[in-house]
């Protein structure tokens, strides 16, 4: 339900409207989220500031309260299973802040030779008792008081009882799994809904043994740790933030992608032209057609899919040698291994928005699509 | 001249720390000494989750954001909510919605409790999710803490697993529709799924007939519902896993992850 509706938006903001939507073409919205995390993390000095973060802030806040104007945005932002969502944007934006702000003044002090400013504090120790139980107390109480605020204030939702005869549509999982549903929308289930998932799993449990860079405990930095914090906070915010917002925002009837501020239409029909690497290879590209046996139609793929993870690994040890004799073949490989399998989804996404690519392996057969 | 505090104080020292009562329940007097604040947290069981002493920065909230402390804190509240829900609740779907509905209407605090567990539960998975950055972001998973590490991901597996097993239990569209298209994943679970890649090259050929080993009755998603659809059996499977058997599994690795902080020490810069 809407919160509020006005007869008109005005002129200017439906103009914002407009010139947001446009931005909103899967292929932009997802670049333009990876060139401002990549920028940011270039410019995070400038951004860390407590002057630039509450400016951007109060940008954010505003910019959230103007799109209420618009129907479709404040009825899904108004489900109360969305709250979180905004929870997660602000908290996750003021913990990031929080982490980067002190990661830049750490720099700055180890680059002027002082050491971590955690280390000096670390020098006096103090009795748990009363210093930590005291704050954990206040924050614990702070934290109970602002959940029962938003247990009087909003209710849980309950919609009509389930009947398994009749599937909303979209039909969405709740918004933390939103991630794995928006990458079904690129790989089969057997890849979005087991592989990748067991993939992120294994991946987090593997970080300390992959990682052999010893500096950087105990204190916050950027620069002691560059590659690390990269590709963690790139899974983090782009992969798994950035998609569960797509899912919740813009994917409406048939999980079709819609902008931001589009107004969701049930019957809006996308051609489905998505071409197997197979079918380009033989028909476009040799101009023949498509073999029908399996082995034959798709050796193709399966060279692409080899070339991926054996060249590039080797590739990358040619260009980084050092990482490679830092942790020795097996953990270079399960390491490398992650890496590429968590590329792969960009790299599907954008095979998908330039070519239309559909499956690079296509063995319907046996279910197996890649 | 004495101040309030002080006569407060008096008073306290007089006829409290000194009382066989209070003596036999607390091994110490008024923290405000070195030795009674150790014992504070050394004699009861509940502080003695933490050290006696820590090292400064350890203690300030920019370092930690609490956020560690603050999952486990939401795991009680959620316990604490969903025992007073389970008065109330029966997982048939004969009951289960009109429980939840009255919950709402009849139940004294019931919408309040209902709100609390589902918003407390949200809030949870926020908050491991948080930890994890900050863990990731401090360095604090190096050596020798590389094996706690893996056991918070296993937390946070289980986080998302009780948020996700709950969400059927209210029994109303958004909740089966959300677990069908969750579950359906698991049919194409490689040589597990009846929908998933190899699993149809398991089985014999007959001649004639051919014996499919993992079928739509047969395979991993039918184990996990108690049938291949969401019906009755799901929502007992979904019930017994969301309030028995994963507030234990993760009762039992907060255990072992809590125990293990103290074991590997506090990350601290050298
Ligand atoms: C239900 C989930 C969890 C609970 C209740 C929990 C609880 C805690 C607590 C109370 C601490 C003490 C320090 C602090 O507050 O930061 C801690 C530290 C730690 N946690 Fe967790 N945690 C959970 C999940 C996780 C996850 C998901 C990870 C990582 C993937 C993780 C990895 C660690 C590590 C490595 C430490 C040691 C940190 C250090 O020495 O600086 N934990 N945990």
């Amino acid at each position: 339900m809407p919160v509020f509706t006005l007869a008109a938006v005005p002129a200017p903001i439906q103009l914002f409207f407009d010139f947001i939507n446009l931005l909103c073409e899967p292929w932009l919205f997802f670049t333009l989220s990876m060139v401002a995390f990549f920028g940011a993390l270039y410019f995070r000095r400038i951004l860390v500031k407590p002057a630039v973060a509450l400016g951007i802030l109060i940008a954010s806040v505003v910019l959230i309260l103007v799109s209420f104007l618009n129907p479709q945005f404040a009825s899904e932002a108004g489900k109360p299973d969305n709250a979180p969502i905004f929870m997660l944007l602000y908290i996750t934006g003021f913990c990031i802040w929080l982490a980067m702000w002190q990661a830049v003044k750490n720099d700055e002090r180890i680059a002027r030779g002082e050491g971590p400013e955690e280390a000096e504090v670390a020098k006096t120790r103090l009795h748990v008792w009363p210093y930590l139980i005291y704050i954990e107390g206040i924050v614990a109480a702070f934290v109970l008081a602002a959940l029962f605020i938003w247990a009087l204030s909003l209710e849980a939702p309950l919609e009509q009882a389930a009947n398994p005869a009749k599937s909303p549509n979209p039909a969405k999982a709740p918004w933390y799994f939103l991630g794995l549903q928006e990458m079904l929308v690129y790989y089969d289930p057997w890849i979005a809904g087991v592989v990748l998932p067991g993939m992120i799993l294994s991946g987090l449990i593997v970080i300390p043994y992959c990682d052999p860079n010893p500096k950087g405990v105990g204190y916050y930095t950027f620069n002691d740790r560059k590659l690390a914090v990269t590709m963690f906070l790139y899974g983090f915010l782009i992969l798994w933030c950035v998609l569960i917002f797509v899912g919740t925002f813009m994917r409406g009837p048939n999980w079709n992608f819609f902008a931001l501020y589009e107004q969701w239409d049930f019957h809006k029909l996308l051609s489905l032209n998505n071409v197997n690497l197979s079918d380009y290879f033989w028909q476009n590209f040799l101009g023949k057609a498509t073999p029908a046996s399996w082995w034959q139609r798709e050796w193709p793929g399966f060279l692409v899919i080899l070339v991926y993870f054996a060249l590039v690994p080797g590739l990358i040890v040619k260009l980084f040698p050092k990482l490679y004799r830092d942790l020795g073949f097996i953990r270079y490989s399960v390491l490398i291994g992650h890496f590429l399998l968590m590329l792969s989804l960009p790299i599907k996404m954008y095979l998908r928005w330039a070519f239309n690519l559909k499956y690079i392996v296509s063995i319907p057969e046996y279910f197996f699509n890649i | 001249m004495s101040t309030l505090g002080d006569r407060v104080r008096q008073v306290l020292d007089e006829h409290v720390y000194k009382n066989v009562i209070w003596k036999s329940v607390f091994r110490h007097g008024f923290p405000d000494t070195d030795r009674n604040r150790t014992l504070v947290v050394l004699s009861n069981i509940f502080l003695h989750l933490h050290p006696a002493k820590l090292k400064g920065h350890a203690v300030r909230m920019r370092y930690t954001w609490c956020m560690g402390g603050l999952s486990f804190f939401m795991f009680l509240i959620l316990t604490i909510s969903g025992v007073f829900l389970m008065f109330y609740y029966r997982p048939t779907p004969e009951y289960a919605y009109n429980d939840i509905i009255s919950l709402r209407e009849d139940v004294p605090l019931g919408m309040f409790m209902r709100n609390v567990h589902r918003w407390g539960a949200h809030a949870m998975v926020l908050i491991v999710w948080l930890h994890m950055l900050r863990v990731f972001m401090t360095g604090s998973y190096k050596a020798p803490r590389e094996f706690n590490w893996g056991v918070g991901v296993i937390l946070l597996k289980l986080t998302l697993l009780l948020s996700f097993t709950g969400y059927l239990l209210p029994w109303d569209q958004l909740a089966i529709w959300a677990i069908t298209v969750g579950t359906n994943m698991a049919r194409a679970t490689p040589g597990m799924g009846h929908e998933g890649p190899l699993t149809s090259m398991i089985g014999l050929d007959a001649g004639y007939d051919r014996f499919q080993v993992v079928h739509s009755k047969s395979d991993i998603r039918f184990l996990l519902l108690g049938g291949s659809i969401v019906g009755p059996p799901a929502l007992l499977r979904f019930y017994v896993l969301h309030c028995v058997f994963l507030p234990l599994v993760a009762g039992f690795l907060m255990a072992v992850h809590f125990w293990r902080i103290r074991k590997d020490g506090f990350s601290a810069p050298l």
